[in-house]
């Protein structure tokens, strides 16, 4: 039997791919990279590199930054709550989840976006942990209902809670640090065990162009140590925060990510890393970073070719778009982004759900994101040899009525070869109408309040709740919260 | 001649040419020749032509900041010497501007500073991630006519109607129009928090602040 091929996308040619990682070496040794955490310059200064103390500027020597990429893992693995389910970051396996960190949801009966309050986590992280073709569950959105101070450990408590996927997240301040990793430390049951099997990844976001913020390069020193893969977050924006031109941002992609990878490298070398980002073209009319852009994909797909060059597990926000409510542009953006980011091998994808440039979560769109994932998977999948010969049998046992449908064969394979879509509108005119005319997105709102309601909650064991709950709660106390919103006290 | 020159000036600043602005400056200077006029009638016709080529939709960011950068290096030069022969240069206003507190984007606030800059008025710009006394520390010494907030994040947002909430308590909101821009800011939420102003844009902004210190200034007894 001939072995589907899988069809891959590449942008770059070898010696373009090359040519940028060169540059990108010697941008760092030439210019160097900012970095702002007193640790990470203690360590780069410990490892020879020269520091200038006036700005925090650091030259990067190439045999350093090659030392370290050689003690990067190639592959990671993370896994889900239970411990079971293992998930392989690397090679070409591709793992959608959605995108992070949203600060306000669409609501679909008004059409308006708003802040998104605990109820609204809760539901966004059960719907995510009900759709099968999101891997990971993300820390999708910030509740305004807590404190500023407390809002990426409450995600995270309410993810752990209502989720058993393994979840994207990351800090928004130095000391989210310790109580997250207490929370992921209360579910594994032990340190050793959560660095044995990761329930979590960081993201860490440098500043473009060339630096590391004291809380981001604190968060790859802090999961480096842990053993928590830690996934870069480059954001270049062509032409604002970054060159122009793609080959440009590119570069400093490259450079960006390397620093990052030296500073996880120095506090543990062997530490998990995914090279990554969420790079963007930049509107020059309006200022705004468009995330749905040909360029910003095209960045992305580029970006992950270079990743994998490097023998990096890599990372992309694509399958996402910068409209404002579930329109054709929602559709359409997505939908180019999560084929490509499938295409192109990306081992981690966040994106789907999000509108408005990386600030909105809907989660009708998840339900739509999760359809197009769906066809994503299908066709990198490619087509399979399922029978030998392949069709000329099939001729021979045609009966009269020469159709395919009753014989065995075609029972045999067509949920395997056929996918089949939960909200696409597949109905003949007559029906469509009968059923009420509906549009794609009210199909997924009615998708969204079904599921919800006819699935329980995943939550963890009860000991774990208790844990979480007594870590989260500390949290809000010393934020000058006595109690936590909602119905999500345990007993 | 002397027009043939102003066409220059005006021309360097359309196409963004910062050498050669300051370049026309420093000759105008030697030549000594009537800068206020130099400014008015040579280099501000240039800078309104870019603001024409924005609004029909032919210039983008990049020209449009350039112009605002050349008109900038153009004034470091002509300023000086306008202060030295004791020519009351007419600024329009006095800005002090930044980023609030807890956020670190400063792309538009930039654009909004460099516009405003361009078009004369004195700016102190205090960057990104500043804490919201200092805003109001600096407008007091430097008896600003604006204070001009931005923020991307909704987070930080709040920000802006803290301050305006810090002035009143400090008894001090008369003696500042505020100004907020910002990606999640619209003209409603200016509204809410008692806001002077919203801008949609940075050249908005430039007509905002324009009217506005022009209206401030009739107001005078």
């Amino acid at each position: 039997m001939i072995k589907p091929k899988r069809p891959k996308l590449e942008l770059l040619s070898k010696v373009f791919i090359h040519k940028i990682v060169e540059e990108a070496f010697l941008l760092l040794e030439r210019h160097g990279v900012f970095v702002e955490n007193k640790e990470a310059l203690a360590l780069l200064q410990e490892a020879g590199m020269k520091v200038n103390d006036a700005d925090g500027r650091v030259l990067l020597r190439q045999d350093l930054v090659k030392e370290c990429l050689n003690s990067t893992p190639s592959v990671l693995k993370v896994y889900d709550r239970s411990g079971t389910k293992e998930f392989v970051v690397g090679g070409d396996a591709v793992h959608f989840d959605p995108g992070s960190a949203a600060v306000t949801i669409l609501d679909h009966a008004t059409q308006t976006q708003r802040k998104a309050v605990t109820e609204d986590l809760i539901r966004f992280t059960r719907l995510t942990d009900l759709l099968p073709h999101f891997h990971f569950q993300s820390t999708g959105l910030i509740s305004s209902d807590v404190p500023e101070e407390i809002a990426d450990v409450y995600r995270l408590y309410i993810c752990l809670q209502y989720s058993s996927k393994p979840i994207v997240t990351g800090t928004f301040r130095v000391e989210g640090f310790k109580p997250m990793q207490d929370m992921l430390v209360a579910v594994r049951g032990s340190k050793e065990r959560l660095a044995e099997k990761p329930l979590a990844i960081f993201d860490a976001c440098p500043s473009p162009p060339l630096k590391w913020s004291n809380l981001t390069a604190q968060s790859l020193i802090d999961c480096s140590r842990s053993g928590i893969p830690s996934e870069l977050i480059s954001m270049g924006m062509t032409g604002a925060t970054s060159p122009v031109t793609i080959a440009g941002t590119l570069v400093q992609h490259v450079a960006e990510n390397l620093s990052g990878l030296v500073i996880a490298q120095l506090a543990r070398r062997g530490a998990p890393v995914i090279f990554g980002g969420s790079p963007s073209s930049f509107d020059m009319r309006r200022g705004t970073t468009p995330m749905g852009a040909m360029e910003t994909m095209m960045i992305d797909v580029a970006s992950a070719q270079i990743g994998k060059y490097l023998g990096l597990p890599t990372h992309a926000y694509m399958g996402l778009s910068d409209s404002k409510v579930n329109d054709s542009q929602a559709g359409l953006e997505t939908g180019i982004g999560a084929v490509l980011a499938a295409l192109a091998g990306i081992n981690v994808v966040s994106g789907p759900g999000m509108l408005n440039f990386e600030s909105s979560q809907s989660l009708e769109k998840l339900v739509i994101d999760h359809e197009i994932c769906g066809l994503a998977y299908r066709l990198i999948e490619g087509i399979a040899q399922r029978d030998e010969p392949l069709a000329l049998d099939l001729f021979a046992s045609l009966g009269k009525e020469m159709q395919f449908l009753t014989l065995p064969h075609t029972r045999q394979w067509y949920r395997l070869e056929h996918t089949f879509p939960m909200i696409t509108d597949r109905e003949t005119y007559d029906a469509w109408l009968a059923s009420g005319k509906k549009s794609m997105a009210d199909r997924a709102s009615e998708q969204v309040e079904k599921l919800l309601l006819e699935n329980a909650p995943a939550l963890p064991g009860e000991t774990v709740v208790r844990e979480l709950h007594r870590i989260m709660l500390a949290e809000a106390t010393k934020a000058g919260l006595s109690t936590l919103p909602l119905s999500i006290t345990p007993d | 001649m002397k027009d043939d020159m102003y066409e220059k000036m005006a021309r360097a600043i359309v196409d963004g040419q910062r050498r050669e602005a300051e370049r026309l400056a420093r000759e105008a200077v030697e030549k000594k020749l009537d800068l206020l006029a130099v400014i008015q009638s040579g280099f501000v016709p240039g800078l309104q032509r870019v603001g024409e080529l924005w609004a029909r939709g032919d210039y983008f960011l990049p020209e449009l900041m350039s112009a605002a950068e050349s008109m900038k290096a153009a004034m470091a030069i002509l300023q000086p010497e306008l202060r030295r022969a004791n020519v009351d240069t007419p600024s329009r206003g006095r800005v002090v501007i930044g980023t609030v507190e807890g956020d670190i984007h400063d792309i538009g606030k930039n654009l909004v500073a460099s516009m405003l800059q361009a078009h004369g008025f004195e700016v102190h710009d205090l960057g990104a991630d500043v804490k919201l006394q200092k805003f109001i520390d600096r407008a007091q010494e430097t008896e600003a006519d604006f204070i001009c907030l931005s923020a991307l994040l909704t987070t930080t947002m709040l920000g802006q109607r803290r301050l305006i909430e810090i002035l009143g308590e400090a008894r001090l909101r008369d003696c500042f129009l505020v100004l907020v821009g910002g990606a999640p800011v619209t003209q409603k939420w200016a509204d809410d928090i008692g806001a002077d102003g919203y801008a949609e844009n940075a050249l908005e902004a430039v007509k905002l602040a324009t009217r506005l210190v022009e209206r401030k200034k009739g107001n005078r007894p």
